[in-house]
């Protein structure tokens, strides 16, 4: 087990090498030279050139790349962002947990809804419950999340007044965001949870115990569960990865200062520290993800664990 | 024999149709796509209205007789808007999902067909390129790219090339080693003609099928593009860009939001069903 643990860690630090690379050079490629942009169209040549030389845009594309992969992977600086001259660092910290309390809340809702109603539609499957069910997650699926947002707004903020629709001065701010982030997963996580359950439920192993005279509750949950968690888990780890990255969508329905909406109002400033660090979290979070979804596999799939056990490599 | 032959061989073609249309759902899902691409594509021909006539005497009428679906916030009939707005959307959401499929199929194939070095090289490239969440990935190129059609569909695309080519070369790992391969290898036929005359005919179904339900999605995205101010912008009538136009007239006007959205969530879900029903048509582990 801990050589896989391992191993998944070393290809997460990579990954999120990789991930470095990737935005980097993303942000070096945009077009417009980001020292002019920022001074404005009043500003002399000369100027430029200086700003140029202290936000280091005057070094080559390799000893740029170079110094940024540098400093953000081994000395985790992640730089001061160009606009506010401000460390992006302090900043991400203080947007950090807005964004989490949406993020994982409505991974949880996805997760046990999610699945709840997976399992019912499937235990009443061809019944108007199942009928039911599946029209409601498709309609969720197709709709777009800012889209349900803004109908959430309309209806408990503007006709019922019973929930802001803005901003995060109580704890109620973060009811419409969460629920609305999470509409989308629960839906997906349903329809993967009654695929999964149908796979189950007409196994043998199942007609056995249903034979032993074993009430329906008991089957459901020691009999097909367990042997359909495996899908249920993979969506797991990709609806929080899904959660997070759709965030700056939602952050900037709800004006929620997260990191996503650092991420927007970067993109639109072109100030690129902040850009590159908001996607470096985003990619950890993605990757952190993924890893805890590989090892509850591992955990719960008896296969992958016997052949760590005897040593052998995984392909 | 020919006789003989006819009874154990069906047209694999009408076999998909008679399955299609035994299931409510993707026949439903059908009709409703192909209403709402003729609603775009014909609709403007009927219209009295032109798509950026401004009629000020109208400004954010709600619906009637004359403005079906109301006007917007300078006259202009919202009903027109949305027959141009979606030749935007669904352009944008089909061109993304198969030129997407097209790169990742081309990539995976050459991946999965030679194996070795060629394959390793391009499957850790897949993983560089997969480091970033799709969405973000869409966010950046599309900001990287500037706004219009072409960066758009080239944002949208880039997201879901990773996917492709992983599921392909997953399916041709399984295929390679088959025999009618190896017959086609033994009579020198080239490579190129191995993979894609005979090799990707046998891959392509779960291709289609996620390519189908990808056109939903990529819709989605488009649409959250042009909301978060990147992507199609007003006054270009695309779905997205109405709606984060309509979004100022949340308190006032509702129906300048509801009309876009609901047209999305529409055509999204048009297009699920459709794609739930090819899955299921195409499914050999359902097949009566």
């Amino acid at each position: 087990m801990i050589k896989y643990v391992i191993k998944r860690i070393l290809s997460m630090i990579v990954i999120l090498w990789c991930a470095g690379l990737v935005i980097f050079t993303i942000t070096y490629l945009v077009p417009g030279d980001p020292a002019s942009l920022l001074l404005g169209k009043e500003a002399s040549a000369e100027t430029i050139a200086q700003k140029r030389i202290v936000m280091g845009l005057d070094k080559s594309y390799l000893q740029q790349l170079g110094t940024y992969m540098f400093n953000t992977f081994l000395r985790l600086d992640f730089g001061t962002s160009w606009v506010f001259s401000s460390p992006v660092i302090d900043e991400l910290l203080i947007r950090l947990p807005r964004t989490l309390i949406v993020g994982l809340s409505a991974m949880v809702l996805n997760v046990v809804i999610g699945t709840l109603l997976g399992i019912f539609a499937g235990t009443h499957e061809g019944k108007w419950q199942d009928s039911a069910v599946m029209i409601i997650a498709m309609v969720f699926i197709s709709a777009p999340d800012f889209f349900v947002a803004l109908l959430l707004i309309l209806l408990f903020s503007l006709k019922l007044q019973i929930l802001p629709a803005y901003g995060i001065d109580s704890w109620k701010c973060y009811i419409l965001p969460i629920i609305s982030s999470s509409l989308g997963g629960i839906a997906i996580n349903a329809r993967q949870a009654r695929s999964s359950m149908l796979e189950v439920i007409r196994a043998d192993f199942v007609t056995t115990a249903r034979s032993k005279g074993q009430r329906e509750g008991v089957i459901v949950r020691k009999h097909m569960l367990p042997n359909a968690m495996m899908p249920i888990i993979t969506g797991v780890g990709g609806g929080l990865a899904t959660v997070i990255a759709g965030s700056p969508v939602i952050e900037s329905v709800f004006s929620i200062p997260g990191i996503g909406a650092y991420l927007l109002s970067g993109v639109n400033q072109h100030d690129y520290p902040v850009v590159r660090a908001c996607v470096i979290f985003f990619a950890l979070f993605a990757s952190i993800a993924i890893l805890l979804m590989d090892l509850c596999y591992a955990f719960l799939d008896p296969r992958i664990k016997a052949q760590y056990s005897k040593g052998k490599k995984v392909g | 024999m020919a006789n003989e032959k006819k009874s154990y061989r069906t047209n694999p073609f009408a076999d998909f149709i008679r399955r299609m249309t035994k299931s409510f759902s993707a026949k439903l899902g059908v009709i409703l796509f192909v209403v709402i691409v003729l609603f775009c594509l014909i609709g403007p021909f009927f219209s009295p209205y032109g798509v950026n006539d401004v009629d000020l005497l109208n400004m954010y009428a709600g619906p009637s007789a004359n403005h079906i679906l109301g006007c917007d916030a300078l006259g202009r009939d919202m009903c027109t808007r949305l027959m141009y707005g979606g030749r935007y959307s669904l352009a944008l959401g089909i061109a993304a999902s198969v030129f997407g499929a097209f790169v990742g199929v081309v990539i995976g194939s050459i991946g999965g067909y030679f194996g070795g070095i060629t394959e390793t090289l391009i499957m850790r490239l897949m993983d560089v390129w997969s480091a970033l969440p799709g969405t973000l990935l869409c966010i950046l190129i599309s900001s990287a790219m500037g706004n219009g059609f072409f960066p758009t569909v080239i944002a949208l695309t880039v997201g879901g090339v990773p996917g492709t080519v992983r599921m392909i070369r997953g399916q041709i790992l399984t295929e390679r080693s088959k025999e009618y391969i190896e017959a086609a290898q033994s009579i020198n036929c080239s490579s190129l003609v191995i993979m894609f005359k005979h090799l990707l005919p046998n891959v392509i179904q779960p291709i289609i099928v996620t390519t189908t339900m990808g056109i939903g999605s990529t819709m989605i995205m488009a649409a959250s593009l042009s909301y978060i101010g990147l992507g199609i912008q007003p006054p270009s009538p695309e779905w997205g860009a109405m709606l984060s136009d309509g979004r100022s007239y949340i308190r006032t006007n509702p129906h300048l939001l509801l009309v876009p959205g609901i047209a999305i969530a529409l055509t999204v879900f048009a297009i699920n069903l459709m794609g739930d029903g090819i899955r299921d048509a195409l499914d050999p582990k359902l097949r009566d």
